[in-house]
């Protein structure tokens, strides 16, 4: 389990994150959603340390990471899995070594067992085929699956996902999301995903945490939030046609006019 | 007083840089990449403005010094003193600050911002250390050599200018290069050409590294690791030659 603690972050004169106090379960796909420029990816920055918050604690296991020597800390870090927004896959390496890299990196595995490893996380993510290819010759969605196949390489305890959905059509985010639930239950981790995708909570979202003007204004899970009557999160979830559309059936059937 | 934060942020960056490897055998094989990137590919650009600007400054010297006075050999002399104590280890590394200089800065700086070197760091990667220590190496090693036949290529240029213009024969040229030769020159060049090896790649490593923003600051972050390279290579080059020669 992670937990934060009372987290604050400013940059210069603007103040990011204020007092954010939340729980990220193990084994629940937890969620942060929120408008661009809420806080939430910054608040995912200060989780697996990036940023440094000015106040407030991040908890692994109840160890506070910000507090812990240069070595713990890359020792946790060596327990995160992590996909970016953009995949952050690296250019010059093809799809297998790309894989292969925390591997070789920090496995005390010989080079034909990394190379098996890297091979079962390709096929993990159904992108084995292409382990010869350079990120550039891959389609968005295909880079979203190298990703995490490389952030799922060291079979990590926390995996983090900065925006799985962002530039991939709706069928495409489906399966990134339907692969996202699965690894959090097959390797039974804390799952941290930063999404404003609504379809992607509605699908996923067992412990969402939504982030306005960088607090945290409301927490729950996915069968709580259609009937929430908090302003701003209804603001936020009913924002898209699709969702408006929900909303009306919601309110046709509660007999709301 | 931002200079005093870009040079507190440079020595914290070097630290980290030099702070211990997570696994030496892939340190070394990238070592070997750079050395081919840095220095091998670098080759033909320093080859070709060594024969010329030794070829230039063989015609140059013997249109300024046309005197009765003053014998042929000295031509030779000029050549090789001017290539050996500045133009091959200074001017290279200038030209080096340019080309490689660009070439490591807008590397970094878009792994910095597709977020490639967050990614290392959340892998518990030393970032600094993994990308930057690879290419000072390589500077430092691959530098020297570039040098050594830049020095020889400029003094051959010479010598093929001298003939071609028949403005010095090749007697007089070969035996102005041998006159006064001190071999301590070739060490102080050399010196001076590790020292600027390193300013290239640690000086366009830390613009890289601390690029913010997308492909327009990338470009920025190139344009003042060349600037700001050749500034500290300048400045290097003075404090040297005075510990050094005087």
């Amino acid at each position: 389990m992670i937990e934060v603690k009372d987290l604050s972050k400013r940059f210069g004169e603007v103040q990011v994150l204020t007092d954010i106090s939340a729980q990220f379960y193990k084994g629940k796909v937890n969620q942060i959603i929120g408008k661009s420029g809420s806080g939430k990816s910054v608040l995912a920055k200060c989780i697996v340390g990036l940023h440094k918050p000015e106040k407030g604690q991040v908890l692994y296991e109840g160890h506070s990471f910000h507090e812990m020597t240069r070595d713990e800390q890359r020792e946790i870090r060596q327990r995160i899995g992590m996909l970016f927004q953009g995949s952050a896959l690296f250019d010059s390496l093809t799809v297998l070594q790309n894989v292969m890299f925390p591997l070789q990196m920090f496995a005390q595995l010989s080079k034909s067992e990394i190379e098996e490893r890297a091979h079962v996380c390709l096929k993990r993510v159904n992108i084995l085929d292409k382990d010869g290819l350079y990120p550039a010759e891959l389609s968005g969605g295909m880079q979203k699956r190298v990703g995490i196949a490389r952030a799922i390489a060291m079979t990590p305890e926390y995996l983090f996902v900065d925006e799985p959905n962002s530039g991939l059509d709706p069928q495409t985010s489906i399966l990134i999301d339907d692969l996202i639930k699965e690894l959090t239950e097959e390797f039974n981790t804390t799952t941290i995903v930063i999404t404003h995708d609504m379809n992607s909570v509605m699908e996923t979202g067992e412990n969402i945490i939504f982030i306005h003007k960088g607090r945290k204004w409301w927490q729950g899970d996915r069968d709580q939030i259609l009937n929430s009557d908090n302003k701003e999160l209804n603001e936020f979830i009913f924002a898209g046609g699709l969702m408006r559309m929900v909303k009306r059936n919601m309110d046709r059937e509660a007999g709301r006019p | 007083m931002t200079i005093f934060y870009h040079i507190g942020r440079y020595f914290l960056l070097l630290k980290e840089t030099f702070s211990r490897p997570e696994r030496l055998g892939l340190y070394w094989k990238r070592t070997l990449e750079e050395m081919d990137l840095l220095g091998v590919k670098s080759l033909g650009i320093v080859a070709l403005l060594s024969f010329f600007m030794g070829a230039v400054v063989t015609i140059q010297t013997k249109t300024n010094i046309d005197s009765p006075l003053i014998q042929a050999y000295i031509v030779g002399f000029a050549a090789r003193q001017s290539t050996i104590l500045e133009f091959s280890p200074t001017i290279i590394s200038l030209i080096l600050a340019g080309k490689v200089g660009s070439n490591i800065a807008a590397e970094i700086g878009s792994m910095r911002v597709k977020e490639q070197i967050d990614a290392l760091d959340i892998m518990g990667v030393n970032s600094a250390g993994y990308l930057i220590l690879p290419k000072i190496i390589a500077s430092m090693l691959m530098n020297p050599f570039l040098v050594m036949i830049s020095m020889f290529l400029s003094i051959f240029g010479g010598y093929v200018a001298g003939i071609a213009t028949g403005i010095v024969s090749g007697v007089d040229y070969i035996q102005g290069i041998q006159t006064g030769f001190v071999p301590y020159h070739v060490t102080y060049a050399l010196i001076k050409t590790v020292v600027f090896a390193f300013i290239i790649a640690s000086v366009s490593a830390y613009q890289g590294y601390y690029t913010r923003g997308g492909t327009r600051e990338v470009g920025i972050s190139s344009t003042r690791a060349v600037v700001h390279s050749n500034v500290v290579i300048l400045i290097a080059n003075y404090a040297l030659t005075q510990m050094l020669l005087i």
